[in-house]
């Protein structure tokens, strides 16, 4: 049997203890220890980016790091991406250009966009794709989540 | 409205209706769901592709604490070969069953044998660990060749070859088979029109086994009621047709008994609409008397789910001098994996479709392997037959010495032909698809560099029709609440909504749609097969009509006098008689909401049929491609998609649509297939290994969007979902012929399979024989 074990971290802004089985990714601590359920699972193994957050400012897939490590460390996740209640610039461009049809893969890819832009605001079209290259989408073709990433960055 | 009418909404891009909950990871998915005291599930499944079930021992996972319950397919009520549902989809309660659970043999790399319900699922993962399965293995059999040999082992001793028609069977010739069934479609006379061609190009042509690879994971959640009901959440396409009624069938409990509850689904594209956990997941429930999840891992989903069928098939086609192409004919055989049902009928039905040939023959093949059931996939089937006509006509092309557009105009179907199904055209877009393909700037651009190459190939798919309960219902606050039976995968709320704007004139801000549950609403159709967006806007633009009207009724007898006299401006304002002032009455629709319930209480419309159909689409696709001919890797330089959509809802969403399904079709044409060992066992279960295209793998993908109206339909909509993936296979292998002068003739075209083709062509050793 396994053991269980209490975290600390900081995520999308709020001081949060939980409980985690020591086995449990950051992934399933969010989605059934805390209940940010906005994190996705594709694969569970690092290759779709569904589940991508941003941990201590870079961006991770959190079914690739334990809850264990998670102690001290500050965590964004899609849930957090809103400020004062209001959409960011790039939450917005998904909507207008229509940057999802299924929207399950969606959360990975505006928390890896916008570390993306907090990066480099003004990335080229390649510099998107290869970035992104990280997060699968199945119903676009990226066509219309590259330009909302453009879009973004555009308005910036 | 006809169809020449110009919209004010329709046409326009605005912002989906459950699009803020999913930027912002509000939307719940089947996986969301969480239940007081839920356990949770995980499969043991078959690590080899054919073996008997000697004897399965569950006491130590039993014995495991935090272990609530083990199930087999003993667990489930008559296994046994008793035939159930009716028409094509007809089969018996052994294959039904077998499909999710094991029952006296494992089929397939993956096939589950035993389920099990921990209250962790760490720990469940630690108990399917503990059951021990006894297996005496078998030979596979993993391809239609293989699988149609006489010697071949056998998936099932009790399979015969269904023939067309129900042709008897000879009784010397009843004995096993692996082939589930042989259909023909014919047209003229083949045989004697070969002697009329001038020019005969004949191949064969191999295509890989693919996933529609959907992000999220297939799931389901159960929970049953002390009154002996069961309610399911889960992600799939139909909340009638593939949930509820067949897991009623399955449980053998009345389909009242069951409610199913959509959930937001994270893609599907044909791949949910078969059921794998839902049943394991109400058998666990039941079992221990507590709510149960399963949630498929990655692995799980490329092992046991989805792919669509990997095909072999013989072509030929005959032309006269002039170009005219006078006869055709396919041998087509497909994996439908280790049960019937493969793509094949699909296949045949939409094959040489873009054009008018008036002798064909299509022998289709329906052939069971060791490999997982195969679903549904985008215009399921049809990629692979269009990957083969499309080689053939530019063989023909290049015999005749054509331009490849040239000849594809020249013998181009139009309405009025009849195709070898029986189906006579409709008014649609065939020809102005090629010619405004042939007329396009990329078309006519000009491609420079070393090893590139163009190519063009042509798709057709005949969307379907279905069935659509609906109510809408005017709020008191001037807005509409719609309520449907069909799943929204991409958008299709977003055109819902447009309707009622459209038809009502109010805001689409408005109106709210939500999709319902199975005891919220009446039957309805599944979302697939590019019929659902016409088929529901088609319904719901009646039951706007039918407010429409009501409301009218109504502000009549508010202002006592007949509804000849209220007239239903553009912005949904009502004009009446005069007053007294001698001005007419008016109304706004809000008004007129308000005081809906004291004037005869709520209005509401609705409908419980369809009947609208999606139409004949059709597609052309051009591309350009590079090979690097030192590795075999191809990548894609630029590519447009040419549609007919006949009217475009939500222009972004078609767009979407097309480029989606166009990336799909360019993973199937390049590097998506499933790798199985000698032994059988699937060695790329996995989002690095099953190769799927990414970001950086595609340009932009330009849609050229024409609408020729649908006259089936009150908007002019065509469905749109499958017609992008119809092309790419042909239009890809044709651009690779033409950038190194070698024709991919077994796709994908990975660099191993084209470095093979390079060094065979320069006349050395290929991969295989230096290693």
């Amino acid at each position: 049997m396994s053991q269980r074990i209490i975290v600390n971290s900081n995520i999308n802004g709020e001081n949060i203890e939980f409980m985690a089985d020591e086995r449990d990714s950051l992934l399933e601590a969010l989605r059934d220890r805390i209940g940010l359920t906005g994190v996705k699972e594709g694969c569970n193994n690092g290759n779709c980016g569904a589940c991508a957050v941003i941990m201590d400012g870079r961006l991770v897939n959190s079914c690739c790091v334990m809850a264990a490590e998670c102690q001290d460390a500050s965590i964004t996740t899609v849930e957090g991406l809103e400020k004062d209640g209001q959409l960011t610039t790039l939450q917005q461009t998904f909507l207008e250009d229509a940057a999802l049809q299924c929207g399950i893969c969606t959360p990975g890819f505006l928390v890896a966009a916008t570390a993306l832009l907090e990066f480099n605001p003004h990335p080229t079209e390649h510099e998107i794709r290869f970035w992104l290259a990280g997060n699968l989408c199945r119903c676009t073709g990226y066509d219309k989540i590259i330009r909302a990433v453009q879009h973004a960055a555009e308005r910036a | 409205m006809t169809t020449t009418e110009k919209f004010r909404i329709i046409g326009t891009r605005p912002i989906r209706p459950d699009g803020i909950d999913k930027v912002t990871g509000r939307a719940d998915y089947g996986a969301d769901v969480h239940l007081p005291r839920m356990l949770h599930a995980r499969l043991v499944r078959s690590p080899h592709a054919h073996a008997i079930i000697k004897s399965i021992d569950v006491s130590k996972a039993l014995a495991l604490p935090g272990v609530e319950a083990v199930v087999t397919a003993a667990d489930f009520p008559d296994v046994n070969d008793e035939r159930t549902g009716a028409g094509p989809g007809a089969t018996t309660r052994r294959f039904l069953i077998s499909n999710f659970i094991a029952t006296d043999k494992a089929l397939y790399y993956g096939h589950p044998v035993a389920a099990v319900a921990a209250t962790d699922p760490h720990i469940a993962e630690d108990a399917i660990a503990l059951i021990e399965v006894e297996y005496e293995v078998l030979d596979p059999v993993m391809t239609v060749e293989r699988a149609m040999q006489p010697d071949s082992p056998i998936l099932h001793p009790t399979m015969r070859t269904a023939e067309p028609m129900g042709a008897p069977k000879d009784a010397a010739e009843d004995k096993p088979t692996n082939i589930a069934s042989h259909l023909q479609l014919a047209m003229g006379d083949v045989a004697a029109a070969w002697a009329d061609c001038d020019i005969i190009v004949e191949d064969e042509f191999h295509t890989g086994t693919a996933h529609q690879g959907y992000i999220e994971p297939h799931t389901a959640t159960a929970l049953w009621n002390p009154d002996g009901s069961l309610v399911i959440y889960s992600s799939s396409q139909g909340i009638f047709q593939i949930v509820r009624d067949p897991l009623a069938t399955i449980l053998k409990i009345p389909s009242s008994r069951i409610r199913a509850i959509p959930m937001e689904i994270g893609g599907g594209f044909g791949g949910k609409n078969r059921l794998y956990c839902e049943p394991l997941a109400a058998i666990l429930a039941q079992k221990t008397g507590r709510p149960v999840k399963l949630t498929m891992t990655r692995e799980e989903v490329i092992q046991a789910t989805g792919p669509t069928s990997g095909t072999y098939i013989r072509g030929k086609m005959g032309a006269k001098n002039d170009g005219t192409i006078v006869a055709a004919q396919f041998w087509m055989a497909y994996e439908a994996g280790a049960w019937p049902g493969s793509g094949v009928g699909g296949g045949a039905n939409h094959a040489f479709g873009n054009y008018n040939i008036p002798n064909t023959l299509v022998d289709g093949y329906d052939v069971v392997v060791n490999r997982p059931r195969n679903a549904a996939y985008r215009a399921p089937g049809v990629p692979a037959p269009t990957f083969a006509c499309e080689s053939l006509i530019d063989e023909l092309a290049e015999r005749l010495d054509r331009e490849p557009m040239d000849l594809r105009i020249q013998n181009a179907s139009k309405q009025g032909d009849r195709r070898a199904n029986g189906m006579v055209l409709p008014l649609s877009g065939n020809q102005e698809v090629m010619e405004s393909l042939k007329n396009s700037a990329h078309y006519r651009s000009e491609l420079t560099g070393s090893n590139t190459g163009r190519g063009v190939a042509m798709g057709f798919w005949h969307a379907g029709s279905g069935s659509h309960s609906i109510n809408a219902v005017v709020n008191n606050d001037g807005t509409v609440s719609v309520n449907t039976g069909a799943v929204d995968i991409g958008g299709l709320r977003a055109t819902e909504a447009m309707t009622v704007a459209e038809v009502l004139g109010i805001p689409y801000e408005s109106i709210k749609v939500r999709v319902m549950d199975t005891d919220a609403i009446g039957y309805s159709t599944l979302t697939a097969g590019s019929g659902t967006a016409s088929g529901t806007s088609a319904s719901i633009y009646k039951v706007a009509k039918q407010i429409k009207e009501r409301l009218i009724e109504r502000a009549a007898k508010i202002w006592e006098t007949d509804v000849a006299n209220v007239t239903w401006e553009p912005d949904a304002s009502l004009t009446g008689p005069a007053s007294e002032d001698g001005k007419p009455k008016t109304m706004t629709f809000r008004q007129l909401a308000s005081q809906l319930q004291g004037t005869g209480g709520p209005v509401s419309g609705h409908i419980d049929t369809g009947g609208a159909t999606g139409g004949p689409t059709y597609a052309g696709h051009i591309v350009d491609v590079q090979v690097d001919t030192d590795t075999g890797k191809v990548t894609i330089l630029r590519y447009t998609c040419v549609t007919d959509v006949g009217k475009a809802m939500h222009p972004s969403y078609v767009e979407g649509q097309l480029q989606g399904g166009a990336a799909q079709g360019i993973g199937m044409a390049l590097t998506e297939e499933y790798f199985y060992d000698d032994k059988g066992v699937l060695r790329n279960a996995s989002l690095l290994d099953y190769r799927m295209p990414t970001a950086l793998d595609l340009p932009m993908i330009d849609t050229i969007v024409l609408e020729i109206p649908n006259p089936g339909h009150p908007m002019g909509v065509r469905g749109v979902g499958e017609i992008p993936i119809v092309p790419p296979m042909g239009a890809i292998s044709n651009a690779i012929a033409d950038a190194i002068g070698v024709r991919p003739r077994s796709l994908p075209a990975t660099p191993r399979v084209l470095l093979d083709q390079i060094l065979d062509r320069d006349g050395e050793k290929g991969v295989d024989a230096a290693s």
